[in-house]
C-alpha cells in the first residue's frame, strides 16, 4: 500500500521571506479586533450578560413560531428585549433575555424573570416543552466575567513563564506575543460576526491557547535544535529550514484535529455549536501564528545560536578548545 | 529506548487493562447487559446538563443577618430590663444605622444596665460579638464587630442549609446536592427533576411566620400613607387575599413567632372547603399562643407570613389547645407548600435564587446521543487518515487511541469525576489530539529514514527527539487545562477533567504503548525497511 503524504518531502517554503508584510496585517488585524471588541462590543450570553435564555421545543409544530413568540415576550412587563433564534431543529428555539436596567442590585429580578416567562409561554402555547433554562443575575454575570478575565491572563502568563524556563526569555515573548495574538483574534471574530459569547467560548479559547502553543513548543523545539546544529546558518534561513522540517507535522496534526471536531460542528449537540466553533477557528489561527508570529520575532528579539550555549559546559568548551575544535 | 523487559511490559499492560476494565460498568449502563453486582462499579456521573436536572444558585443577604441580629438584640435587651428588679426603664430605642442604641431613664442605672449587658454582648465563642459603648452618660451604643457578624451570618447559613436540605428531602427526588458555597451562599443540585418552579418556590418562601396584634389605635388614613403610630409596624396584606393592596397597623413587640412548631399540615376550612394549613404548636410555643389569645380576646390579631398578612381574624375565644389554622386563600398548593416550608422550619434569612440551569431529561438525552455519533464519526475519519499516512504505524496510533479512550473514561470512573455537556467536547478534543503525538513521533521517524539511519535507530530517535515536545506540549496544556478548573464553573469544569485526563491517558498510550508495540514488531519482524 502506498503511504498518504500530504505534503512532500524536502519543502523549502520561503516562510519568513514576507515575515514584514506578513507581520503588518497581523498587527493590523490584532488592532481592529481589539477596536471591534471596543466599539461593537462582545454579544455576551447569559452568562456574562445576565439574563435568561431558555430552550423550547414545539411538539405539535414543524416550525416553531418564532415572530408571535417574538410577540408574546416582548408584551411582558419587567422583561428586557427578547432575542429568540432557532436552536438545532426547525421546532426548536432559544429565547435569549437580557435583565432589564430595573434589576441593577436586585438578585433575585433574573429568577423573577424566569418565571414571568416560563409561565406566559406555557400559557401562550400548548404545545410548548420547556427543555432547559440558564438564568443569570447581574451579580453572578459579573463575578463570571471577572473570573473569565483571570483565567485568560493566568493561563497566558503561566504558560509563558513555562517557556521562558524551557527554553529562553526571547522564546517566552514569541509564546506569549502568538497567545494574544490568537486570543485577539478569536474576540475580533465575536466582535465582528456577533456571535454569542459565553463560559464555553472562554473554555475554548483555553483550548486553543493549549493547542496553538502545541504547534509553537514544535516549531521552537526544531529551532532550538537547529540552533545548536547550525552555528554558523543565518538566522530566518534557520527559521525558515525548521518551519519547513516540521509542516508535515503542522498540517498533519491540525488536520486531525479538524477532522475530530468537523462532526462534533455539523451534527453535533446546538449547545456546543459555539464552543466547537471557536476551537475551529483557533486552530487555523493558532497554526499561522506558531509560524508567522512566534517564529520571526525571534529574529527581532535576537536569539542566535549562543543563546543556548550555557547548556554546554565550561569543561566541555576547554575539552573542544584544547582539542583544536573552537 | 527501544529495551522492554518483561516486568515493565507486564506493569504496562496491568495499568491499561485495569483502567479499561474501570470504563466497562459506565459503557455498559448505556446498554442492556448488567454488570456483575459483586464486582466494584465505578462510574462516570452525567452532569445535569447530561442527565437532566436542575443546579440552582441561592444566595442570602448578609446585610439581613445583621438587621436580623439587631433586632434579636432589641428585644433581649427589653426583656433584661424588664425582668431586673427593679425594673430599668428604657427609652428611645433605634436600630438605625447598625447599631442599637437606647437610653436609661436616670443615670444612677447606668453601672446596673452595663452588668446586666455584659453576658449579651460577649457571646458564646472567645471573640466578642458587640461592642458596648456609653455615650452621653445615659444612652448605650450597641454595634456589632465584624467578627460577630460572620458568626453569625455563618450559623445562619449553615442553618439555612439544613432548612434547604429538608425542603428536597420532602419533595423526594433522588440524590439531590446541597453545598454551601463561599460565605452566602448554597448550590442545590436536583437531577432529574420535572417543574424546578416548585423547587424554587420551595426554597424562595422564607416561611417567617408571625402573629402580632393588630394596633386599633391606629388612624387608616395613616396605614395607608404608610405611618406607623409609635410602636406599631405596617405590613401589607399578601397577594392574592381580600384586601390585597391595604395594609395593617400592629404592635411591634407582644406578639409570637410561628418557629416552635411540632408539626404543620395542609387541610380544609369545614365551612368554606377552602384550603388551609393547621399548625401544631409545641409546648411553649402552646403556652405563648395560649397567652396571647387569652389576655387579647375580641382583639384582631394578624397572621404575618414573611412581611405579608395573611389575615388579621379576631380572637372570639382563649386558644389553649396548641394548634392553630391558617386560611389565607391559599390553593391546595400553596398551602401544601407552606406546610412543608412550617414543617422543616422557617430560613433564618431570606434566599434569592441567582443562578438556575435547568435541562430536560429529553434534551439531555438527545445531547449524548448526538454527542457520541459525533464523537464515533470524528475517530473513524481521524483514525482512516492516520492509517492511510502511516500505515503500521498508524494501526499502531488507532490502537493507542481507542485504548486512550477507554482508559480516560475508565479514570474518569475511578476518580468518580463527572461527564459534562463540555466534557463530550473535551473527549472530541482528546481524540483529535493525542494522535499529535503519534504524528510528532512517525513524521520523526520518517525524517530519520530519510537522512539514512538504519530502521531501529530512526525509530529510537523518532521517540526519543519528539518525546522532548511532546513533553513541553503537555505540559503547557496542562497548564491552561487547570487554570480552567480552577476558574471554571459547573459544566466548564467538566471540559477541564477531561483535557487534564486526557493529556496523562494520552501520553502513556500514544507514547509508551506504542512504543512497547513498536519495539516488540521490530524485534520480532526486524524489517529492512520501514513504510512510515
Amino acid at each position: 500500500m502506498r503511504l498518504l503524504k500530504l505534503v512532500p518531502d524536502d519543502t523549502n517554503i520561503k516562510f519568513l521571506k514576507w515575515r514584514v508584510p506578513f507581520y503588518v496585517v497581523s498587527l493590523a488585524l490584532m488592532a481592529a479586533s481589539w477596536a471591534l471588541v471596543f466599539t461593537q462590543g462582545l454579544n455576551y450570553g447569559v452568562d456574562f450578560a445576565g439574563g435568561q435564555e431558555i430552550r423550547a421545543t414545539f411538539t405539535q409544530q414543524a416550525e416553531a413560531p418564532i415572530p408571535q413568540l417574538r410577540d408574546t415576550v416582548a408584551s411582558l412587563e419587567n422583561v428586557g428585549d427578547p432575542v429568540i433564534q432557532r436552536f438545532g431543529a426547525p421546532n426548536e428555539v432559544s429565547i435569549r433575555v437580557k435583565l432589564p436596567p430595573e434589576a441593577e442590585g436586585d438578585p433575585a429580578f433574573a429568577d423573577a424573570m424566569t418565571r414571568t416567562i416560563t409561565t406566559a409561554l406555557q400559557a401562550e402555547y400548548a404545545d410548548i416543552r420547556i427543555d432547559g433554562v440558564d438564568s443569570v443575575s447581574g451579580k453572578v454575570s459579573g463575578e463570571f466575567r471577572e473570573m473569565a478575565i483571570y483565567a485568560l491572563l493566568a493561563a497566558m502568563l503561566a504558560i509563558a513563564i513555562y517557556i521562558w524556563v524551557r527554553f529562553e526569555w526571547q522564546f517566552g515573548v514569541g509564546a506569549l506575543f502568538a497567545l494574544v495574538h490568537d486570543v485577539s483574534l478569536t474576540l475580533g471574530m465575536f466582535a465582528l460576526f456577533q456571535m454569542e459569547f459565553s463560559l464555553q467560548i472562554i473554555a475554548a479559547i483555553l483550548a486553543i491557547i493549549g493547542y496553538s502553543l502545541n504547534d509553537t513548543i514544535v516549531v521552537y523545539d526544531r529551532i532550538r535544535e537547529n540552533l545548536k546544529k547550525y552555528r554558523k546558518m543565518p538566522l530566518p534561513e534557520l527559521l525558515d529550514l525548521s518551519v519547513n522540517e516540521t509542516l508535515a507535522r503542522t498540517v498533519m496534526t491540525s488536520l486531525t484535529l479538524l477532522l475530530a471536531l468537523l462532526p462534533l460542528l455539523l451534527f453535533g449537540p446546538a449547545s456546543l455549536f459555539g464552543l466547537t466553533a471557536a476551537i475551529t477557528l483557533g486552530i487555523f489561527v493558532g497554526t499561522y501564528s506558531s509560524i508567522y508570529m512566534a517564529a520571526p520575532i525571534l529574529i527581532w528579539l535576537g536569539v542566535d545560536s549562543h543563546s543556548f550555549v550555557p547548556e554546554e559546559s565550561v569543561a566541555d568548551r576547554q575539552d573542544k578548545v584544547a582539542r583544536g575544535e573552537m | 529506548m527501544l529495551e522492554f523487559p518483561r516486568w515493565k511490559k507486564i506493569w504496562l499492560w496491568a495499568i491499561t487493562l485495569l483502567a479499561v476494565a474501570a470504563a466497562l460498568p459506565s459503557l455498559l449502563s448505556m446498554t442492556s447487559v448488567r454488570w456483575p453486582e459483586a464486582l466494584p462499579d465505578p462510574m462516570v456521573n452525567l452532569g445535569l446538563d447530561l442527565a437532566g436536572g436542575s443546579h440552582i444558585l441561592l444566595e442570602a443577604d448578609p446585610a439581613q443577618v445583621a438587621d436580623q441580629r439587631l433586632e434579636n438584640m432589641e428585644e433581649s435587651v427589653r426583656a433584661v430590663m424588664r425582668q431586673a428588679s427593679p425594673r430599668i426603664r428604657i427609652g428611645d430605642v433605634s436600630t438605625s444605622g447598625k447599631q442599637l442604641s437606647f437610653m436609661v431613664d436616670s443615670a444612677a442605672d447606668v453601672d446596673r444596665a452595663r452588668e446586666l449587658l455584659l453576658p449579651l454582648v460577649n457571646g458564646t465563642g472567645l471573640t466578642r460579638e458587640w461592642d458596648l459603648r456609653v455615650v452621653d452618660q445615659t444612652r448605650f451604643a450597641l454595634s456589632p464587630t465584624a467578627s460577630g457578624v460572620e458568626s453569625a451570618v455563618t450559623q445562619a447559613m449553615d442553618s439555612a442549609t439544613e432548612v434547604v436540605r429538608k425542603r428536597i428531602d420532602s419533595l423526594g427526588t433522588r440524590e439531590p446536592t446541597i453545598i454551601r458555597q463561599g460565605d452566602t451562599r448554597i448550590v442545590v443540585q436536583v437531577p432529574g427533576l420535572q417543574d424546578p418552579e416548585q423547587l424554587k418556590s420551595l426554597l424562595g418562601q422564607t416561611a417567617k411566620l408571625e402573629f402580632k396584634l393588630v394596633d386599633q389605635n391606629a388612624l387608616p388614613a395613616d396605614v395607608e400613607q404608610g405611618i406607623a403610630p409609635p410602636g406599631s409596624q405596617i405590613f401589607p396584606y399578601a397577594a392574592g387575599t381580600p384586601f390585597e393592596g391595604t395594609s395593617v397597623a400592629v404592635r411591634r413587640l407582644g406578639g409570637i413567632k410561628g418557629d416552635q412548631l411540632t408539626n404543620a399540615q395542609q387541610s380544609f376550612d369545614p365551612q368554606t372547603n377552602e384550603a388551609n394549613v393547621t399548625i401544631q404548636f409545641d409546648q411553649q410555643g402552646g403556652a405563648k399562643f395560649a397567652k396571647l389569645t387569652s389576655e387579647n380576646v375580641n382583639k384582631p390579631f394578624a397572621i404575618i407570613l414573611d412581611g405579608k398578612v395573611l389575615s388579621a381574624p379576631n380572637i372570639n375565644e382563649p386558644i389553649r389547645g396548641g394548634s392553630a389554622s391558617i386560611s389565607g386563600s391559599f390553593t391546595t398548593d400553596t398551602a401544601n407548600q407552606l406546610a412543608i416550608s412550617l414543617r422543616s422550619g422557617a430560613l433564618p434569612v431570606d434566599l434569592a435564587v441567582v443562578e438556575e440551569r435547568t435541562v430536560g431529561p429529553d434534551l439531555g438525552a438527545d445531547s449524548i446521543r448526538k454527542g457520541l455519533l459525533a464523537m464515533g464519526v470524528g475517530s473513524l475519519l481521524v483514525i482512516a487518515l492516520m492509517i492511510f499516512t502511516y500505515g503500521r504505524f498508524g494501526i499502531y496510533a488507532t490502537a493507542a487511541l481507542v485504548l486512550n479512550v477507554l482508559m480516560l473514561l475508565g479514570i474518569m470512573a475511578v476518580l468518580n469525576t463527572t461527564l459534562t455537556l463540555p466534557g463530550i467536547a473535551g473527549f472530541v478534543l482528546t481524540i483529535g489530539a493525542a494522535v499529535d503525538a503519534n504524528v510528532l513521533i512517525n513524521e520523526r521517524i520518517r525524517e530519520e529514514r530519510k537522512r539514512g539511519r538504519r530502521v531501529v535507530a530512526a525509530v529510537e530517535n523518532g521517540y526519543k527527539e519528539a518525546s522532548r515536545a511532546i513533553y513541553d506540549a503537555n505540559v503547557t496544556n496542562f497548564i491552561a487545562g487547570v487554570l480552567l478548573f480552577i476558574f471554571g464553573s459547573g459544566p466548564i469544569r467538566g471540559f477541564a477533567v477531561v483535557l487534564i485526563i486526557g493529556l496523562f491517558t494520552s501520553v502513556f498510550t500514544a507514547v509508551t504503548l506504542t512504543r512497547m508495540w513498536v519495539a516488540g514488531w521490530l524485534r520480532r519482524a526486524r524489517p529492512q525497511d520501514l513504510h512510515v
